[in-house]
């Protein structure tokens, strides 16, 4: 059970793939620009992730070490192309806007490093969860920049949501500020890197401030 | 000996996970072909019903298409024209038209014609100007092109087709006046064109090669 709750950790916080691993950047930074964005990579990532990770714990036993890497790739190239034709499928708006970076997903480091680190040497179950909560972790990230960087952009939340969730949603379009000029930085490349870089230091400032409480309670509890 | 069974183990083994996921790749493709095509279908005829409303047309806008080419539409490939019609008589085209001189490379347009050479409307289906500046020339994120419905070759008269900044009659988005400026010079080119060429637009029979 510990070890359960060890990958979910993991996953969400310890070893986030893109604020602690930094991986996945190229997408990450790209597509942040407004939440619905995010939140379309985040579930098209986290779906390959899930689906790449079974498959690989599943035939780790007989994939000999020499061609490992070659159908690790195969593996993920095919689950990126089935989640690309789905995409086009069944959400054409969506993709026109990201479905160059569906493709990208295949260079996603987070995918290759799950797939060599953990689930060649994992279980089905675990191997499940671990892509289950890698792929929230990295779309928790995506969502957080892709939240900050649309409301200092835009001034607004949520729009476009009708791209992933048909008509209806468009009204759950959020207009924080009225009559916002915009920020342009926050919208083009240079917002995503100081973005991310804030989540990160972010991050770091609470590990550090919960790595204080701890050895406080650790001084208090030895003395 | 063993050297060599050891290699074609591998690479049978490669070879199988090459063929099962390229199946599975196939059968999905498969499976989703027609939705696909259906997708691009629809949304090519959303955006010319943004232009032209399907009441005033009874013809199916997606084949009623030639190429042509054309210096006037910016590029040197064939460009698509769509012809409406109502009861077999034309009302209207609908040609794909680029602005290249954008703020960073190409505008891609949609400039619809009455047969009587004013303006239905314009609407860009794809640029790269700046986020929050030049792409106000998308109607998604501001009204400017709808300016221009209406207009046509005289009115305003052709050392007016500009805009403002450079004394012409059409306002400029502010802080994206190279952008609002190759717009309005692609929809005057492509009104020039269509002026050119309207007989040969609306033939029903298409000789190949029909315009130079």
């Amino acid at each position: 059970m510990s070890q359960y709750s060890e990958i979910i950790q993991n996953g969400l916080w310890k070893n986030n793939p893109a604020t602690v691993q930094v991986l996945g950047l190229c997408p990450l930074l790209a597509v942040t620009s407004t939440v619905v964005n995010a939140l379309g990579l985040g579930i098209a990532t986290t779906l390959v992730l899930i689906v790449t990770n079974v498959i690989i714990s599943l035939i780790r036993d007989f994939v000999r070490p020499e061609i490992r890497m070659p159908v690790f790739v195969m593996v993920i190239a095919v689950a990126v192309t089935i989640a690309q034709i789905i995409m086009q499928a069944y959400f054409y708006e969506l993709y026109l806007i990201i479905g160059l970076y569906i493709a990208l997903i295949t260079t996603n480091c987070t995918i290759m490093a799950r797939a060599e680190a953990f689930a060649s040497k994992n279980g089905v179950r675990e191997s499940f969860l671990d892509g289950l909560f890698m792929g929230l972790g990295f779309t928790a990230v995506l969502l957080t920049l892709g939240a900050m960087r649309e409301l200092i952009g835009y001034g607004t939340l949520f729009q476009q949501f009708n791209l992933l969730f048909g008509e209806g949603a468009k009204a759950m379009k959020i207009t924080v500020f009225h009559d916002y000029p915009g920020f342009l930085l926050a919208i083009l490349p240079p917002g995503a890197f100081i973005g991310l870089g804030l989540l990160i230091a972010i991050k770091n400032i609470i590990d550090a401030k919960r790595a204080e409480a701890q050895s406080e309670v650790n001084v208090q509890t030895a003395t | 000996m063993s050297v060599g069974k050891n290699m074609l183990i591998s690479a049978s083994l490669l070879g199988i996970f090459a063929i099962v996921g390229t199946a599975m790749v196939a059968y999905t493709n498969e499976h989703t072909v027609e939705q696909v095509a259906f997708n691009k279908q629809q949304y090519t005829l959303n955006k010319l019903h943004e232009i032209i409303s399907p009441k005033a047309h009874d013809n199916d806008l997606e084949s009623d298409t030639i190429k042509v080419t054309d210096p006037r539409l910016g590029s040197k490939h064939p460009m698509i024209v769509y012809r409406a019609r109502k009861d077999g008589k034309p009302v209207a085209a609908i040609i794909q038209s680029i602005a290249p001189d954008g703020y960073s490379g190409n505008i891609e347009m949609l400039v619809g014609i009455r047969v009587d050479g004013s303006l239905l409307g314009v609407r860009v289906t794809d640029h790269q100007e700046t986020p929050g500046l030049g792409d106000n020339i998308d109607i998604r994120k501001s009204n400017w092109i709808l300016q221009f419905n209406n207009h046509s070759l005289s009115n305003p008269t052709p050392t007016n087709w500009k805009v403002k900044r450079d004394g012409g009659a059409f306002d400029q988005i502010t802080s994206a006046t190279i952008s609002s400026r190759a717009v309005t010079k692609a929809v005057y080119n492509t009104l020039q064109y269509f002026k050119d060429h309207h007989d040969e637009l609306f033939k029903t029979e298409v000789p190949h090669e029909p315009i130079q």
